[in-house]
């Protein structure tokens, strides 16, 4: 069945969560971090090892489980040792279950990310979902159910139009169900189909929406991996199927921009986190669509920087929501004294997402973007550059500033509580930040692992046109912020998004439920009662009065009859035998009597 | 040590601002001066300080145009979405 012997590492991560609710107390945490780590191995042990293994017959169907090559690698990397610094981040969660939902999550997402199938890819596409959804559900709030709900039926909508478009695929071509390019050069309605389904994991206007209500709504440690997993695995379902499909470059555009205004209106922190996933994600779906060898580098090497970055800013911000119980930054403030090793690690996140030199964005993001001037489309470069300006007004500047500086708006009990978060919080930040730096700094690291390495060798980020004017964008941004620091004070409000359409679309259907609908049914009842009911209660009446003096007058009347007859037979039959022959002889003679003169 | 280091400067903070203009002017004066065209993409970007005025727009007009936004009815009060 297995053609070689090849471990898939979602098979490690799905064995490991089924034994960790059985360990004993004392071993949990080693367990914890044994398990994404024999993962990560996993990996590592197939770098160099490109091919296809894990191919299994069912019914007419060969599925692969496991096609190794450049793109699947790096993916496969980040993507294990996200979950090493996520395990480790939560190791003091003692909810086991959270730890499970993690695990099978991370799981979907490798699952997607070595098939070669649809059929495949939908069963892990679809795990990755109602795995994480748990994670938004843990934070056990009145609104965390609800929230779950929306999540997981807006991503049953997304899977359901993946459904229908490889079902239509699987048609058209005859039966082949093989998870590769997808022709983007003749389109027909089921590649639109695929496509919405991976828009909407890669959280594509108009199909965003769950993201930040989602993701602001997860567990501290949930919101870490969630951050992480989705949209980078919807990235590379992209990259894989869809590269050079040409309507992804303004939709990234639109994206990277959308996420950025939204994020300036956010007083939620990890709201607004959740707005520059957005943003972000904008970067690599417009790389897909560029399509080029350094475009597609570019993509894999931002979401690989991407995954880290955002990780640490959504730890940083994680940790103060977990010292504190608060989010938002009109409730927060000054922080600096009380919480300073998380304000060093969310700074260098904020640094590596806003592509400053030394840190991991500058050498991921840029290729995005060279890419775009190389094919000669000014415009989505410039928007690109554009929003780069707004990723670090609000993540590099914002975030930390109404946070740890700024004015001082926490209550005394958020000051009282507020201190730096425990040391495997601190341990998972610091590796994050660490190889954030790593990335930046000595870019072999990364650009080796690309899928196409040789391209990336030939690129060199650190010219010095490319320092002059990062530095000249970021810096007078930062003049920007300082100047106008009044208009961005935090706002106790919240932002209506596209979700509005079905969280009041859903409560429209409710009150049309209610009101028309049962005022429809009640009179419906209504008039059943007059025109049904009470005609069927009067022929009813009738029938039973009917029934009752007719039939069973008639039936008590044959019954009186009977035994009228009885008692008189009864009389009759004395037992003796001369009155039986003296009857029987009579009954004869009358009969006799009868025929012949009758 | 980072809790001194912040306290160290914002006790000196019209001097740090200080520094940070002649900071600004100095970067804009090392790219008019020193940083070779020769990668710039387009014509625009040999206007000396291109980059330097383009972040700072991008960032007046991302705020404002954001705020405009938010205050045609998009910002609403937190309890919106409560029955």
């Amino acid at each position: 069945m297995i053609t070689d012997f090849w471990l898939h590492p979602a098979l490690i991560l799905i064995v490991g969560a089924c034994i960790l609710p059985f360990l004993p107390k004392w071993l949990k945490r080693p367990y914890l971090i044994i398990v994404p780590t024999l993962a990560f191995l996993d990996v590592l042990s197939m770098q160099g090892q490109h091919g296809t293994f894990g191919v299994v017959r069912f019914l007419d169907w060969d599925l692969t489980f496991g096609r190794v090559d450049g793109l699947s690698m790096v993916f496969a990397y980040i993507m294990t040792l996200m979950c090493i610094i996520g395990t480790i981040y939560g190791l003091h969660v003692e909810d086991d279950f959270q730890h499970v939902a993690a695990w099978l999550y991370v799981a979907g997402s490798l699952g997607v990310i070595f098939c070669a199938d649809y059929l495949v890819l939908f069963l892990f596409w679809e795990l990755m979902a109602f795995a994480s959804v748990f994670l938004v559900w843990f934070r056990r709030r009145p609104e965390s159910l609800a929230v779950g709900y929306r999540y997981l039926l807006v991503h049953t909508a997304g899977g359901l139009a993946l459904l229908a478009g490889l079902i239509l695929r699987y048609q058209a071509t005859g039966g082949d169900l093989s998870f590769g390019p997808i022709g983007v050069g003749s389109p027909s309605l089921s590649t639109y189909l695929i496509m919405i389904g991976f828009l909407l994991n890669a959280a594509v206007p108009p199909f965003h929406a769950w993201l930040p209500d989602a993701y602001g709504e997860a567990t501290v440690t949930g919101a870490v991996f969630m951050c992480a997993f989705t949209t980078k695995t919807a990235v590379y379902a992209l990259a894989r199927a869809f590269a050079g499909m040409e309507i992804l470059v303004p939709l990234g555009v639109c994206m990277a921009l959308y996420g950025v205004v939204y994020a300036v209106l956010e007083n939620d922190t990890r709201r607004l986190l959740a707005y520059h996933i957005i943003s972000q994600v904008g970067y690599m779906v417009a790389g897909v669509g560029i399509g080029t060898e350094l475009a597609i580098n570019g993509a894999c090497a931002h979401a690989f920087a991407h995954i880290l970055y955002k990780g640490l800013l959504f730890m940083g911000c994680g940790s103060v929501l977990h010292m504190t119980g608060k989010s938002k930054f009109s409730e927060l403030g000054g922080l600096y004294k009380k919480m300073p090793m998380a304000f060093v690690f969310t700074m260098i996140g904020g640094l590596s997402i806003s592509a400053f030199p030394l840190f991991s964005g500058f050498v991921s993001k840029a290729m995005i973007v060279a890419a775009g001037f190389e094919v000669h489309n000014y415009w989505a470069a410039f928007l690109l550059t554009l929003a780069s300006a707004g990723t670090f007004l609000h993540t590099g500047l914002k975030v930390p500033y109404f946070i740890w500086f700024g004015k001082n708006n926490c209550s005394k009990e958020t000051w009282d509580k507020a201190a730096d978060p425990p040391w495997n919080m601190q341990l998972g930040m610091g590796i994050a930040a660490f190889l954030c730096i790593l990335i930046g700094c000595y870019t072999p690291y990364l650009y080796n692992m690309l899928p196409y390495p040789q391209i990336a060798a030939g690129y060199h980020p650190y010219n010095t046109y490319h320092l002059s004017e990062t530095l000249q964008i970021l810096l007078f941004t930062a003049l920007g912020f300082f100047l106008l620091i009044k208009k961005l004070a935090p706002e106790p409000k919240i932002s209506i998004d596209l979700d509005w359409f079905y969280r009041m679309g859903g409560r429209g259907f409710l009150w049309l439920a209610k009101r028309p609908i049962q005022w429809a049914d009640n009179c419906v009842s209504e008039g059943y009662r007059y025109i049904g009911l009470m005609p069927l209660m009067t022929t009813a009446k009738f029938w039973s009065w009917f029934d009752w003096h007719a039939i069973d007058g008639v039936v008590d009347g044959l019954a009186k009859t009977v035994r009228g007859i009885g008692a008189l037979v009864r009389r009759m039959q004395s037992g003796q035998l001369q009155y039986n022959i003296f009857y029987a002889v009579s009954f004869v003679a009358v009969a006799l009597v009868l025929y012949v003169f009758a | 040590m980072i809790v001194k280091l912040i306290d160290f400067l914002r006790d000196r903070l019209q001097l740090v601002i200080r520094l940070s203009y002649v900071g600004l002017a100095l970067l804009v004066a090392w790219d008019v001066v020193f940083v070779s065209k020769e990668h710039a993409h387009t014509a625009a970007e040999r206007i000396p300080g291109f980059w330097a005025a383009f972040g700072f727009i991008a960032c007046v007009v991302i705020i404002i145009v954001s705020k405009w936004y938010g205050h045609l009815g998009i910002m609403t009060r937190e309890d919106y979405y409560d029955n």
